[in-house]
């Protein structure tokens, strides 16, 4: 309790899988997350952590490894969200708050299924909550593979996303299939957010998208500086929440460690509030010409009579 | 109205001729918003495209940027028809300015970013930074006047400063046509002028073709070289006097307008109802009551 690294916390095995896979996903989520803060998609981020609950729990249930489970419903959801958000505006949010809850309730009953059928209890909370020191060794090639797949996917796309986050129009003509686009970079967002709920589980997995992401954007001055931050402030949360949950072992009540989940998500928090002691943005405005009422003004004055 | 030219013929004219519509029409939803717009843009040619909300002005800019597809009739862009199978959009030949962007204020995307957008903001990968790019920037923010706030939020600029970003963004791939979607609406009068000034220097200067669309002609009356008054989805096309005439007007509104001219300005009057012969296409875009066009 008196120091920081105690006791064997570089020869535990579960630690070091922990900090090898916890890098790969936080760089992930913050790379990924970015993008999605710019383009104002974390409620869809949020939708498609709800979805990857259902096939966590099913994947439990039917004895693969969760991972399997949020991927395949995540990048599903993904593929459904690009065709009812595009083609049909109206009703979506209804149609989403359904669908939703619908997902929810479906995993309560595959936890509840699986935990009277192998009788562990610890399954609600893998899924729910996170996993990142019990992650089965065969399934970590197919993270660290997920997750660079993800993070070369919105690179790539990463001048087409902002050109399209800053006006369809333009990048549709020039010639960006804005759509297809948009699908693959939903589909960068729930290998992302599935990957982020194995770590710390589905019901957080979007503080480690949006925190980092949404912490950098306050303080960095351009998309690629953004990108930078975020990693770094989704790699540090990640380590010091991982050490602080091997230390809280020998915290009370002793023989008990804390979630890593709650270190993780707490220092998430934690960062964001503090870019809040910053002084703000110089903010300049030497011109301001907007015409406060949009739209009525009409300038009534000669011009070259 | 003007027939489609054989190719030969297409091919030899386009030389001098950046821009063509022929007999575009549009229909949306079983509504004809366009109907038989024809018009042609020549290198350094200033045309606005002049009227009231709703007569159908963006939906000319959307045919042109290949953005909808004409019912009937061509666009031929620097000689090369659109909406053919073969037709790839993203032609640096246009350079467009949208109305608004989508950006929230507080997204740390500064000036300099949206104009290296501009450069190959539709490629994959990532850019490397390199001192000719950055160059480029900054030399084609001075040509706009914007060099005063490069690293500035573009979100937290005023709409007469995002409207030279996105002119420099527009600019930046060299384009020979520009199109602008009523850059200077919400603008208040000084601010206008300084964007209509730029521009003028751009199609001087340059030789840079400028289409632009208001729904108030005032600040371009005394840099247009021609009109493309739109109404009720058709399109009138001319140097201002041929254009702004009772007769003109009043065809194109399918009702009687009044064209007044006071102390060397136009104001367009729309007449009684019922007064002339209805429109025989329903469609929007009816005349304000009392319309002003200054006109040098």
């Amino acid at each position: 309790m008196h120091y920081l690294f105690a006791p064997g916390l570089w020869s535990s095995s579960p630690v070091r899988v922990a900090v090898l896979v916890g890098t790969v996903v936080a760089i992930t989520s913050a790379v990924v997350g970015v993008f999605t803060v710019i383009r104002g998609q974390s409620f869809a981020g949020h939708s498609l952590a709800d979805v990857a609950t259902t096939g966590g729990s099913g994947a439990f249930l039917v004895g693969l490894d969760q991972f399997w489970g949020f991927l395949a419903f995540g990048v599903a959801a993904a593929i459904i969200l690009e065709v009812i958000g595009v083609q049909r505006r109206r009703g979506r949010d209804v149609t989403t708050g359904v669908v939703l809850g619908g997902a929810l309730g479906v995993a309560a009953l595959f936890l509840y299924l699986g935990s009277q059928h192998s009788s562990t209890t610890g399954a609600s909370f893998t899924v729910l909550f996170g996993s990142i020191f019990v992650i089965q060794s065969s399934t970590i090639p197919a993270l660290i593979a997920s997750g660079v797949i993800a993070l070369v996917v919105v690179v790539a796309l990463s001048r087409v996303l902002l050109l399209s986050s800053l006006s369809p129009d333009v990048a549709v003509a020039r010639g960006v299939p804005v759509r297809t686009v948009g699908a693959a970079y939903l589909v960068a967002l729930a290998i992302s957010v599935s990957l982020s709920s194995v770590a710390i589980g589905a019901v957080l997995s979007t503080a480690l998208l949006i925190g980092p992401a949404a912490t950098a954007l306050r303080v960095a001055k351009s998309p690629v500086r953004a990108m930078f931050t975020a990693a770094v402030i989704g790699v540090a949360v990640t380590w010091i929440g991982i050490v602080l949950a091997y230390d809280s072992y020998y915290w009370p009540p002793h023989g008990h460690s804390w979630p890593v989940s709650f270190f993780i998500v707490a220092l998430v928090v934690l960062a964001y509030l503090l870019t809040y002691l910053r002084r703000p943005a110089d903010r300049r405005s030497p011109e301001r010409d907007d015409l406060g009422a949009a739209g009525t003004a009409r300038p009534e004055v000669e011009v070259g009579a | 109205m003007s027939e489609p030219m054989p190719p030969a013929v297409a091919d030899a004219v386009a030389a001098d001729e950046l821009l063509r519509l022929d007999g575009v029409t549009v229909r949306l939803g079983g509504r004809e918003v366009l109907h038989d717009v024809s018009f042609t843009i020549r290198p350094g040619e200033f045309t606005g495209l002049i009227g009231p909300n709703g007569a159908g002005k963006t939906t000319i800019l959307r045919v042109i940027l290949g953005l909808l597809p004409p019912s009937a009739g061509t666009v031929t862009v620097a000689g090369a028809p659109i909406g053919g199978h073969r037709h790839r959009r993203g032609q640096s030949v246009i350079g467009y300015v949208p109305q608004k962007l989508l950006i929230e204020p507080d997204m740390p995307l500064r000036v300099r970013d949206v104009v290296a957008l501009g450069i190959d903001g539709n490629r994959l990968g990532v850019p490397f930074p390199s001192r000719a790019r950055r160059e480029l920037v900054d030399q084609t923010l001075r040509s706009v006047g914007a060099d005063g706030y490069a690293d500035a939020r573009v979100g937290e600029l005023s709409g007469g400063e995002q409207q030279r970003v996105m002119i420099a963004h527009a600019l930046i791939s060299r384009p020979r046509l520009l199109l602008l979607d009523e850059p200077l609406a919400n603008l208040d009068i000084r601010s206008a002028q300084g964007i209509v000034a730029v521009l003028a220097k751009l199609a001087r200067e340059q030789q840079i073709a400028v289409l632009i669309s208001a729904h108030d002609m005032n600040p371009l009356a005394p840099v247009m070289d021609r009109i493309v008054y739109v109404a009720a989805g058709r399109a009138a096309v001319g140097s201002s006097d041929e254009v702004l005439r009772t007769d003109v007007l009043s065809r194109l509104y399918g009702q009687h307008v009044d064209v007044l001219r006071v102390h060397g300005r136009v104001v367009i009057v729309a007449g009684e109802s019922g007064e002339d012969a209805g429109s025989p296409h329903d469609v929007a875009g009816q005349p304000d009551p009392v319309y002003g066009s200054g006109v040098a």
